[in-house]
């Protein structure tokens, strides 16, 4: 594998996951791209074995795609532990390899969280911005997803693919919910519910989370594989070190691979686009006499205001079969409530589970029984759990941040990223809220309830936001609405960093909808480029 | 419950003929009582025939069809070097033990024996771990892969109310419907 820098390259792209992947896609066949990425080229072929390490009791998370201890070692000093190898990917494809695959636009008001609700910073962006961005990014992802949702922000056209048919404990909850008046509608699913770009449509392995063996989930190999056709140069296992700069200018990203060997690969543009915890690590890895606190951190809020979604969830068992497990996704969820959110209260949105409970076969591998004894137990714990979930909004606070470590170093030496998470009590009464309704619905079902997550056993949704915040005052901001630091020339962040608020919805697609529109201000950027080195 | 060749695939279209890539190294370099790569090892034959022996004790008695069905599975499950090996020093050992402790192959002993011999191994009592001790590599690569091939099959998922079980690509259909 050659991993020598390309030549003349007009833009370089750090990270592989999908807001690098889409704007790698966007520029390819007009530029020359690069792409580098920390962790490897997975083979598609190796994904039935990765899923059989998610079903096996001996394997982790972080093992299913091949997480390395050293390399991504990290940090968690905050008043919230961190877990931050148990649900993302280094490689190519990033995340999206590992991830649910929800995709729904963010609602108006998460754009004027100020405005609106009293609370957090507007969006220098309106929802209005993002919109044509928004169908731009769900035609390239492939969503299947239904006009249904009569809370959701206006929409132009119908989603790329039909939604999934709801299951059938969405039938249980439906009698409910009628009758607690709370309307359920569809989820749009980054997963094909009919062939579609070439990719198969899902085939119901039930295992979305952490691998999907059919891809018929999205995952941003699918754009890199495009843009590779296009021309783009991808490299794997290139650990970008530091960004060598000019007080103006990024000159270089300075990687090592494998063999030990270092690496610039200079262009005339580069994008960071290596989500929420690396990216302000590697610009804050970058410090120099110019940037004494870190690259494009003039404001001193790289790192900054980390944010996450909680997850308020509550569950429980019917006396009667739920069929669970049949999928590893959802078809229904409800954001009545979201658009309620204010000062009190964050936007919040209800899912409702159709993988509740244990999996038999997950069960079947762990336990001091075998044969009948075995299947009798599997009988009794397997198909009448339900339950229904809800992401929460942090908000930002400049108390919870990522930092990088000074005692501890990675694989190369680098301190590795301190997340230092705290999350605040408009966050946890919110999840209170939502256990109310969650009770509430589980209750009118007859169902007996056996867990709750609540404010004090919730945990993160693994997306990681507001370390780059996006604005137009340099001193209040990192990056400007395009997303082109203000600090420096050439170089744009795509990522949820940039976020200034997290709203309650999964970030992906508005990641993908914001690097579409940075594509268009790095396009324009390097054709001015290219046109003045023509003029010279 | 009748098991048959047809049934083997599925469960393989489920977790593949390759196991586990990578930890196969990490197993061997493990070293252990296990890790000897002068030991003579057994061959398919001897492999199946203790496998459908111990599948026989670790299926519920409503499953029948058992032998065609763990054969079908294990034919890819015997292809991988590091899978494989890990299978074949698994089956020694539980026939070595055998041979010591009962007199006779793992085959020969009645449903009972073998049922205490897998306990006297201490598989019940431990989590499976490929580079682990005897006892946690006999629950990886005997125990747990039989229940992986059983309970990852539609046949399996059937016993237990669930057609389309975690790992089986059964559609997009069967999620649709109610109980049956």
């Amino acid at each position: 594998m050659n991993r020598t820098p390309v030549e003349s390259a007009d833009l370089c792209i750090v990270g592989a996951g999908p807001a690098g992947a889409l704007i790698a896609d966007r520029l390819a066949s007009e530029f020359d791209v690069v792409v580098l990425d920390a962790g490897p080229r997975f083979d598609d072929e190796s994904r039935l074995e990765r899923q059989e390490r998610a079903i096996r009791p001996f394997f982790d998370r972080p093992a299913v795609w091949d997480s390395d201890p050293e390399r991504d070692a990290h940090a968690a000093s905050g008043e919230w532990f961190y877990p931050l190898n148990h649900a993302r990917v280094k490689g190519i494809g990033g995340s999206t390899l590992h991830w649910q695959g929800m995709v729904m636009r963010l609602h108006e008001d998460d754009f004027q969280s100020g405005t609106a609700r009293g609370v957090g910073p507007d969006w220098p962006i309106e929802y209005e911005d993002l919109r044509p961005y928004y169908a731009d990014a769900e035609r390239e992802i492939g969503v299947a997803g239904a006009a249904d949702n009569p809370f959701g922000p206006p929409r132009e056209e119908p989603f790329p693919m039909p939604a999934f048919r709801p299951s059938y404990s969405d039938s249980l909850f439906a009698r409910a919910c009628e009758r607690l008046e709370i309307t359920m509608h569809s989820v749009p699913n980054a997963r094909n519910s009919e062939s579609y770009d070439g990719r198969s449509e899902c085939v119901g392995y039930g295992t979305c989370q952490p691998v999907c063996p059919a891809g018929a989930k999205y995952d941003a190999t699918v754009h890199i594989d495009r843009a590779e056709s296009k021309g783009a140069r991808i490299i794997d296992r290139a650990q970008v070190q530091h960004l060598e700069h000019t007080p103006e200018e990024i000159q270089a990203a300075v990687y090592a691979t494998p063999d030990g060997t270092e690496h610039r690969q200079t262009a005339d543009a580069f994008v960071v686009a290596c989500g929420g915890v690396e990216t302000p690590r590697l610009l804050l890895l970058s410090e120099s006499s110019a940037y004494p606190d870190g690259l494009a951190n003039s404001s001193g809020l790289v790192g900054r205001y980390f944010m996450d979604h909680l997850f308020a969830g509550v569950g429980g068992v019917l006396d009667e079969r739920t069929r669970q497990n049949h999928v590893g996704f959802f078809t229904s969820e409800s954001h009545q409530f979201y658009d309620d959110a204010d000062e009190e209260f964050g936007p919040f949105k209800l899912e409702f589970f159709n993988y509740a409970g244990p999996s038999p076969v997950e069960l079947a591998l762990t336990g001091d029984d075998w044969g009948d004894e075995l299947l009798e137990r599997l009988r009794t714990e397997y198909g009448n759990h339900i339950a229904v979930g809800g992401l929460v909004e942090q908000l930002p606070r400049e108390d919870s941040y990522v930092g990088l470590d000074p005692d501890r170093t990675d694989n190369h030496g680098n301190p590795v990223p301190d997340v230092h998470w705290n999350v605040g009590d408009r966050a946890l009464r919110t999840i209170e809220r939502a256990n109310e309704i969650q009770r509430e619905i589980l209750t009118e079902l007859g169902a007996e309830i056996t867990w709750t997550a609540g404010p004090e056993s919730t945990g993160p949704a693994y997306h990681h936001m507001g370390t780059t915040r996006m604005g137009t005052d340099p001193a209040e901001s990192v990056v400007d609405p395009t997303l082109q630091t203000h600090d420096l020339d050439n170089c744009w962040i795509a990522s949820s960093s940039v976020f200034p608020t997290g709203g309650a919805v999964n970030p992906t697609l508005t990641i993908a909808a914001l690097s579409l529109r940075a594509a268009d201000a790095v396009e324009s950027f390097l054709a001015a480029r290219v046109s003045g080195k023509l003029a010279d | 419950m009748e098991l048959s060749r047809r049934d083997a695939v599925a469960a393989l279209a489920a977790v593949g003929g390759a196991a586990t890539a990578g930890v196969g190294l990490s197993r061997l370099q493990s070293g252990g009582s296990s890790g000897d790569p002068e030991r003579r090892l057994p061959g398919d034959q001897q492999v199946t025939e203790t496998m459908v022996a111990i599948a026989e004790v670790v299926y519920p008695t409503a499953v029948t069809g058992i032998e065609p069905f763990v054969e079908e599975f294990l034919e890819p499950r015997l292809e991988p070097e590091d899978h494989a090996r890990g299978i074949r020093e698994s089956v020694a050992e539980l026939e070595e033990r055998a041979e010591s402790w009962h007199g006779g192959p793992v085959r020969t002993l009645s449903a009972e024996t073998r049922e205490q011999l897998l306990r006297e191994v201490s598989a019940h009592t431990v989590d499976e771990h490929p580079a682990g001790t005897t006892a946690e590599q006999v629950r990886y690569y005997v125990v747990n892969e039989l229940l992986l091939a059983l309970y990852a099959s539609p046949k399996g998922g059937e016993l237990v109310g669930l057609e389309n079980p975690q790992g089986h690509p059964g559609g997009t259909e069967s999620y649709q419907q109610g109980p049956r």
